[in-house]
């Protein structure tokens, strides 16, 4: 549904993207990570065709951005919906209205798209909120306004810009629902834009990781996650923010990469380590595969590169991690 | 010295409700016209300014020139110049409809500039969403611009409208009419400050009702 080849974006002599190679079947949900400055936010303006990329193609279902001007352009876009972090709904228009104005835009009558957007409305469960300007809802209500105006034209794709960056835990969770349940019951396809791991865990079948304008990473949610050393599963599954000890002592840290806990619990038996050695660990379930790591921590750094092997005839990835 | 003074001051009984009727059909035609042709005007210099929806630096640059020069010639001034066209378009370079060509002449630019600024406020994100529901720039203009800068665009036409009543009096000293001619021809020329003092007041009640409208209907219209 989504195709991008060889996509090349230079601003004067800064490279922003460079040979980024991407594909999204329909009805999947695909995140996209990576610091500030990675070359997120270009992605999506190339994405949107409101920047031009300096080289290589952009097609939805087909059609290729690059190739369209004008109104071949602004048809194009039609099929896109999109979700922006600042919401940017007019204030000037009732929630109704704001919903009800990509219909207008492509000369919808009024009486068919009022009714269009009060079905959109009620199914962001906003049923009752019609007749209220952007300025009388909450972050999280404004946030439903702009995911049925993105779907008020019927697209095929929806991209999200950082949908949940302004927003609280519990409102994210809410937002990032209703964009599952969008997936599940209209077979949309989505891409989302996030610095935000947690989004990604939570709703994402497919991750590219962008680093310095490139594709670093890019595969299926539960392989990515479970791949033994990668920074990126280290991101996904982060490990809370203790567990250091002294300089003295050598920390091991055991990858749950295509292994189960209670394997990874007896091989740490075999190698001579017992539950008390546990420094912190994190444990997720994803896709019915144990995913994360462990932390162990042992008498002295020597001790730690002899276990690392110890754990890897085992048939288990580990990595000594330097205590500070 | 021994004029009649207030109410029997025939300058004040006779002359102070036609002339204020004067100033008040200066204010609201000038008003209007500047709002008609500035409007347009000042949409044209937003959208070819730099960051604007279709940028053209030589068109910007020529239209800001001409804004530029009207707006920096003293309004007197330019209604002296003005005469010539003035006698073309409306027969006579007397009386209040003569005026209210110069009028709207010198606030043209006034408000053009100022709606350039208002159009300004309109954040990027909602001009980009429109863009990416496949707006044309004329739907950006209609369904965006100017509806979210509203509040604005009616703040600019009060601002311009209290400007024009200073100088529908300016006007008063050329041949003008109105609240102005009144104040020079009888406060000044012959001494009567009942009659100075009782133009200022009516003028500062119009300036006063022109911006409690004003801000009324901005307020209304203001959902932010």
């Amino acid at each position: 549904m989504i195709e991008l080849r060889g996509l090349r974006k230079v601003f004067g002599d800064t490279v922003a993207l460079e040979e980024i190679d991407l594909s999204v079947p329909a009805g999947e949900i695909h995140g996209i990570v990576g610091r500030s400055g990675a070359g997120k936010s270009t992605l999506i303006r190339c994405l949107t065709g409101l920047d031009r990329p300096t080289s290589g193609t952009v097609a939805i279902d087909g059609t290729d951005l690059t190739q369209q001007t004008g109104s071949g352009l602004r048809r194009a876009r039609r099929n896109i919906g999109m979700v922006f972090q600042h919401v940017n709904l007019l204030d000037s228009r009732t929630a109704l209205d704001n919903v009800a104005h990509p219909l207008q835009i492509a000369g919808v009558g009024k009486a068919e798209r009022h009714a269009k957007a009060r079905e959109l409305l009620e199914f962001v469960g906003l049923g009752d909120r019609v007749d209220n300007h952007p300025a009388q809802l909450s972050g999280g209500q404004r946030q439903r306004v702009g995911i049925a105006r993105a779907l008020a034209a019927e697209p095929k794709v929806l991209l999200c810009d950082e949908p949940t960056s302004a927003l609280d835990a519990s409102t994210t969770e809410q937002i990032l629902g209703l964009i599952r349940s969008l997936r599940d019951r209209l077979g949309i396809t989505v891409l989302i834009i996030t610095h935000e791991m947690s989004v990604v865990r939570e709703i994402c079948d497919s991750v590219t990781l962008l680093a310095d304008g490139r594709v670093a990473k890019t595969g299926k949610l539960a392989e990515v996650i479970s791949e033994p050393g990668s920074t990126l599963a280290k991101d996904l599954v982060p490990l809370p923010p203790v567990g250091l000890g002294d300089g003295d002592t050598g920390i091991v840290e055991v990858a749950l990469a295509g292994t189960t806990l209670p394997a990874v619990l007896r091989s740490a038996g075999t190698v001579g380590l017992d539950a008390e050695a546990i420094l912190a660990g994190a444990v997720e379930t994803v896709e019915n595969r144990q995913v994360g790591r462990i932390r162990f921590s042992v008498a002295s750094p020597a001790q730690a590169r002899e276990l690392v092997i110890a754990f890897a005839s085992e048939g288990i990835h580990a990595e000594e991690v330097a205590a500070k | 010295m021994n004029d009649p003074m207030w109410f029997d001051n025939p300058a004040i009984t006779d002359q102070m409700w036609p002339a204020t009727i004067e100033t008040l059909l200066m204010t609201v035609w000038s008003t209007g016209l500047a709002v008609l042709f500035g409007l347009p005007l000042g949409i044209w210099l937003f959208t070819t300014s730099k960051g604007g929806l279709s940028p053209h630096p030589i068109v910007y640059r020529v239209l800001s020139l001409i804004v530029d020069i009207t707006r920096s010639i003293p309004f007197i001034i330019l209604m002296i110049a003005l005469i010539p066209f003035t006698r073309f378009m409306v027969g006579t370079a007397l009386g209040w409809q003569a005026t209210v060509v110069a009028l709207t002449v010198g606030a043209i630019p006034f408000y053009a500039r100022l709606v350039e600024n208002a159009l300004r406020e309109v954040s990027d994100g909602k001009v980009e969403a429109a863009l990416m529901m496949g707006a044309s720039n004329g739907q950006v203009i209609r369904q965006v611009f100017i509806p979210e800068a509203l509040p604005g665009l009616i703040g600019a036409a009060t601002v311009t409208s209290v400007t024009l009543v200073s100088y529908t009096a300016m006007a008063g000293a050329v041949g003008g009419g109105g609240l102005g001619a009144l104040a020079i021809s009888y406060g000044y020329q012959r001494y009567q400050s009942d009659t100075m003092i009782a133009c200022i007041i009516v003028l500062v009640v119009i300036v006063a009702l022109i911006q409690f409208i004003g801000d009324r209907i901005a307020r209304l219209v203001d959902h932010r």
